[in-house]
């Protein structure tokens, strides 16, 4: 919930192509990545975007294959909206928004082939890796995608898999194959405003995350919201996505 | 498997061609407004609850209704049978189909009244988020709903490097992009966007553009859909 009067305050700073905090309509707050943040991971990163914080923990473990796929390894992604994050988070079981968010990231990663699946295979139709991916929100100012799913990227990058302890034989790397960042932006008025705070968000019209890698091809996109994009407001933001997101990558590898 | 073959699909479509799809508007007997969708193998009915006052009390909106709606698929729905109830899958189209026709219904004229849509898949094959809000919106209008637009979808994709409109099960399994669009037609504005895969700026754009293309033809037959019911031919 957010009052009236700050409501207006937003919509009419928008109107005029400010914002509270005084960011550009494409500007992002300031991101902060720190990897090997819980040592009992397999990887782990802990990220911030402005008060936004998250933390993701990468946890691997030998197990049995999808009957789908026999010679890949298995991603299993959750995110957990903790209580202690926010006010409006409970204890129970996950909400549609931290579902929506585990799976916009999951895609994230499975499909734009992030991580070489079949690398990951032990003895085919019997034993692969199973990587856990789990999404802890510490601190919700808003953005929770772009703050996981770099945390996800983050944690991945950062991941060792743990061969020796299961007698598979040694440690090694996980390889990272493309670096997809994610970037969202919202819609309040006529104005597109990329990475909203919490406030930003609670008044925005519509959500559209967009996932760009390496080469500048476009490999997610999720729209929310209750409101709508015109198609040339969808090809703006993946513009400025594009860009934006060449200099979160940086910051991740 | 080769999905592409001598310009033809696996299906035998063209790549800009639809499957065959059905609607019919009034099908269930309770609901205030329901439709049936056959598309290509996909057959889901969609039923429509309310306006009606949103319980338990705390959930009501004093200045707005509520839009509810349940996507569900049925356990012989697929091939390997489906354990009854939400999966993560369910909740997420559930949410993301909420929201998209929340921004078509005027929800202002009944505050603290909630509109349920429920949406069960009975049998699948690629593309059921289309589908049901396909049949979502032609309940809606068929349970007298005061709505801005209709909602029309349809999802596009890319298979052997080329793009496909309304990708098939084969597809869709093997395929290297899925992105299915729904619009309001008047406008064309975008209710809903997902996107997962790889597609090149070029690649997206013409995939857009087929999609909002194809969602106008869905228009037309949901259109024809009501008319057939509530004018008789």
């Amino acid at each position: 919930m957010l009052s009236e009067i700050k409501r207006d305050y937003i919509c009419q700073l928008a109107a005029k192509g400010k914002r509270v905090d005084g960011r550009k309509f494409d500007e992002p707050r300031e991101i902060k990545i720190e990897k090997g943040v819980a040592k009992n991971a397999e990887g782990s990163a802990l990220v911030k975007l402005g008060d936004t914080s998250v933390m993701v923990g990468v946890k691997m473990a030998p197990g049995e294959p999808y009957p789908d796929t026999q010679d890949s390894g298995v991603l299993t992604t959750s995110a957990e909206l903790t209580p202690l994050a926010s006010p409006t988070f409970e204890s129970g079981p996950p909400s549609p928004e931290a579902i929506e968010i585990a799976r916009v990231v999951d895609r994230g990663i499975r499909e734009s082939k992030t991580v070489d699946f079949k690398k990951l295979c032990i003895t085919k139709n019997e034993k692969v890796w199973v990587l856990f991916l789990d999404i802890h929100v510490l601190d919700y100012d808003g953005n929770l995608f772009d703050a996981s799913s770099i945390g996800a990227l983050s944690a991945l990058t950062d991941t060792v898999v743990p061969a020796k302890r299961f007698e598979i034989g040694e440690d090694f790397k996980l390889e990272v194959e493309h670096y997809p960042v994610s970037c969202t932006s919202v819609k309040i008025g006529s104005a597109i405003l990329l990475d909203p705070s919490l406030d930003e968000e609670t008044v925005a019209d519509a959500r559209l995350t967009v996932s760009i890698d390496e080469n500048g091809d476009i490999r997610a996109m999720q729209k929310g919201l209750n409101g709508s994009f015109t198609l040339d407001e969808v090809k703006s933001i993946i513009n400025s996505s594009k860009i934006k997101g060449d200099r979160i990558r940086e910051l991740i590898k | 498997m080769e999905l592409i073959k001598d310009g033809k699909r696996i299906d035998g479509r063209s790549f800009d061609e639809l499957r065959p799809i059905k609607i019919e508007a009034g099908v269930l007997k309770r609901a205030d407004g329901s439709a049936y969708v056959e598309w290509g193998g996909n057959k889901v009915l969609a039923a429509v609850y309310g306006p009606r006052e949103a319980q338990p009390r705390h959930i009501q909106n004093p200045t707005k209704a509520i839009v509810s709606c349940r996507y569900n698929m049925a356990a012989f729905s697929v091939s390997d049978r489906k354990r009854q109830g939400p999966d993560r899958r369910s909740v997420e189209i559930s949410k993301i189909v909420s929201e998209a026709l929340d921004r078509v219904i005027f929800t202002e004229q009944f505050p603290r009244a909630t509109i349920d849509v429920y949406m069960e898949v009975l049998q699948a094959d690629a593309g059921t988020r289309c589908t049901c809000l396909t049949a979502a919106s032609v309940a809606l209008a068929d349970a007298g709903i005061p709505m801005r637009d209709f909602v029309s979808a349809c999802a596009v994709g890319k298979v052997d490097g080329q793009i496909v409109l309304d990708l098939g099960k084969e597809e869709d399994n093997l395929g290297e992009a899925d992105l299915p669009i729904a619009i309001m037609p008047r406008t064309g504005e975008i209710l809903l966007l997902q996107m997962d895969g790889h597609l090149t700026m070029e690649e997206f754009n013409k995939a857009v553009t087929l999609g909002m293309n194809a969602c106008m033809k869905i228009y037309e037959m949901q259109k024809e859909a009501l008319m057939k019911k509530y004018t008789g031919d």
